[in-house]
């Protein structure tokens, strides 16, 4: 039971969830225990739209260290981008 | 013992009344009279390690019914899902949660073969509502498996709503068998040894056991938290702790 902080943020998308493609309208990103992943603790983000039910949700749980370099590389795509297309 | 039994799905009146699931495993060479285990899932849910628990105690013996306690905030999803979906909401309610394991309580009580007695048994968030349900509820048995924030309140944050409840220490009904890590932070050894003096100062039966080499969600074996020494040694304490306070 070691859950710590929770951010949560509003977020427009889509993802692909256990039933086909669904719209994205919130995001939680919380360090605590992994479902699946091999590790004590993970850092685990909730792609979710509450609207649609518990279910429309698509999850990962990554390691800390992946968890940074994902965020870095995000930061790196976008960057590479025009700012007039990513704005 | 053959260690055969039935498992399946049953429906019961919860707290409020409301409908949930639940998870039923009878041993089928045990007539009766036998007694009986409420088993309080952990904080991921209704899953299938925590089913296995559930009939691990019927291989025993034992009646077993584990309450789906997200059952309504996710009716039909995924254990996982329905987690998620509880988490974001702060947990399961204290009111909620006493309702729902008397009414399991209730069940257990009302099938053929039952002595009459009625154990608890619960897993990480789980180890606090066993606690919560032995202070709460007439039950004859509580096992609480490194539930934290009995004595100590949670951490600034942190989105569970468990508020403390040592004080409900004096209203403690039955035996107490706790059985923690000593590398677990939440709860921490200084925790749960608070715990056992506030229960000294009221004269409550209780016996803890705080395993070197574990942390939190010891029992756990499809995790990497799983400690086999400590989960091994940990069921032959709730063997013989059931086995004293629940036999006929």
């Amino acid at each position: 039971m070691c859950t710590y902080n929770t951010e949560k943020i509003e977020i427009s998308g889509s993802g692909k969830g256990a039933g086909g493609w669904f719209g994205l309208s919130q995001a939680t990103v919380y360090f605590d225990h992994p479902v699946h992943a091999m590790a004590e603790h993970t850092l685990n983000i909730d792609f979710l739209n509450p609207a649609k039910g518990p279910s429309a949700r698509v999850a990962v749980e990554l390691t800390a260290e992946s968890a940074r370099a994902l965020a870095a590389a995000i930061e790196a795509a976008l960057a590479s981008v025009p700012a007039a297309l990513a704005s | 013992m053959s260690e055969a039994l039935t498992a399946r799905t049953v429906h019961i009146a919860g707290h409020g009344g409301d409908e949930i699931e639940a998870y039923l495993a009878v041993p089928d060479d045990s007539p009766g009279p036998r007694g009986s285990v409420v088993v309080i899932h952990h904080m991921p849910g209704y899953d299938s390690s925590t089913k296995e628990i559930v009939r691990k105690f019927a291989a025993n013996g034992y009646a077993a019914l584990m309450p789906n306690l997200y059952h309504r905030d996710a009716p039909g999803a995924s254990p996982d899902d329905a987690a998620a979906a509880a988490r974001a909401k702060g947990g399961v309610p204290d009111e909620q949660l006493v309702g729902d394991v008397g009414a399991a309580a209730d069940y257990l009580r009302g099938l053929d073969g039952s002595n009459g007695k009625v154990g608890v048994i619960g897993y990480c968030s789980g180890g606090r509502q066993s606690f919560l349900a032995a202070c709460s509820l007439p039950l004859d048995a509580a096992v609480d498996c490194y539930g934290a924030f009995i004595v100590n309140p949670r951490p600034e944050g942190m989105p569970l709503k468990a508020e403390p409840i040592v004080g409900l220490a004096k209203d403690l009904g039955c035996p107490l068998l706790g059985l923690f890590g000593a590398d677990d932070k939440f709860p921490a050894p200084e925790e749960t040894a608070e715990l056992s003096r506030v229960l000294d100062e009221f004269g409550k039966s209780h016996e803890f056991h705080t395993y070197e080499g574990a942390g939190h969600a010891f029992f756990n074996v499809d995790r990497v938290a799983y400690r086999p020494e400590a989960a091994i040694d940990g069921w032959q304490k709730i063997w013989d702790f059931y086995g004293r306070y629940l036999a006929s």
